[in-house]
């Protein structure tokens, strides 16, 4: 388990920006998680609700985008999305590709109440 | 427009996480490297062999001056063997933590003598998931599969395949008797990652061996 130290993350970069941005509190926090980043949702939240009371984000509400894994063929260039255990490009059917989305993992916006 | 009402307004923020981490592991390399040091981060299941590989490359690489950072959650077990070879080690017990993060590094770093050591081998903890996703400061990364964890494990775990520079598969001597298909598992991983050779080793009866440590002495060749 690591959603300790992502939530700690989570909560510097959130009082960072609610600061700089002059609020009185934070009601929303949007994160962006790739599915090969590995964070789970329910751990962030319960993480979450121990470190933020008396903070400028107690009783903010965490919303998980969750981006699903693309590859890009390298044959053909065709981009997709793998299934389980099927990797075959839907076009030429070759295996596996780049990946290009799937690992993002960042706090994408928030909203504040000033 | 009362100055009173509460606004309420959104703020873009667009902010990776774990950048605390990542300065961390950028100054570790930044330090291993004055110091001519290079570093490899095997990453693995428990039990898939990562410590018997690791007595067995030392023994193999008696010629070389090597290190070795240990990584667990618990215990010096891991460190003990280690230390019986006179190879300088250290072990990092993570108190519950799934995997090594750069400051446990940067603490592990100062113990060893980085001035007389041509390479240390990171042990990470056993664990698919988690240490992908902390950089230490390693020059590279290798991730172990054995032989009884099966072929199929790139679709379980992509990020670790596409992540590692190399794979070993281990226990390569348990293959007459298990299903695990080296083809095809070679074949997936190469899926994802087509730059990573796969090799195939025991440290057992030493099959492969040979590869493997070819393969370290290119990361000792300076570019």
């Amino acid at each position: 388990m690591h959603e300790m130290a992502v939530t700690e993350d989570i909560l510097r970069i959130v009082k960072d920006y609610a600061e700089r941005g002059g609020a009185a509190r934070v009601t929303d926090i949007y994160l962006v998680i790739g599915e090969l980043s590995s964070f789970v949702d329910d751990s962030i939240q319960f993480y979450f609700d121990l470190l933020t009371p008396n903070t400028i984000a107690a009783g903010a509400t965490l919303h998980f985008e969750r981006v699903k894994t693309r590859f890009r063929c390298r044959k053909c260039g065709q981009e997709f999305e793998p299934d389980g255990q099927d990797w075959r490009c839907p076009s030429c059917h070759a295996l596996g590709g780049d990946v290009i989305a799937g690992k993002e993992f960042y706090v994408e916006s928030i909203e504040i109440m000033s | 427009m009362s100055d009173n009402t509460p606004q309420s307004s959104r703020v873009p923020v667009v902010e990776q996480l774990l950048t605390a981490n990542e300065e961390v592991a950028a100054d570790n390399r930044a330090q291993f490297k004055s110091h001519g040091t290079k570093v490899v981060n095997i990453m693995a299941s428990p039990g898939a062999g990562k410590t018997t590989l690791l007595m067995a490359t030392i023994a193999a690489m008696s010629h070389r001056k090597l290190g070795v950072i240990e990584g667990d959650v618990a215990s010096q077990v891991d460190a003990d063997k280690i230390a019986t070879t006179g190879t300088p080690v250290v072990q990092i017990n993570t108190g519950g933590a799934c995997h090594l993060d750069a400051p446990m590094i940067r603490r592990g770093m100062q113990v060893l003598p980085l001035e007389d050591l041509e390479l240390v081998l990171v042990e990470n903890v056993g664990n698919l998931i988690c240490p992908v996703s902390f950089d230490l400061g390693q020059d590279v990364n290798v991730g172990l599969i054995s032989v009884p964890e099966g072929h199929d494990k790139p679709y379980k775990y992509p990020a670790i395949f596409e992540a590692v520079d190399l794979v070993v598969v281990t226990k390569a001597d348990l293959l007459p008797y298990l299903d695990f298909e080296v083809d095809t598992f070679r074949e997936l991983v190469h899926g994802l990652n087509p730059k990573a050779p796969v090799l195939v080793v025991s440290a057992k009866t030493g099959e492969g061996m040979a590869d493997w440590i070819a393969w370290l002495e290119e990361q000792l060749v300076d570019e």
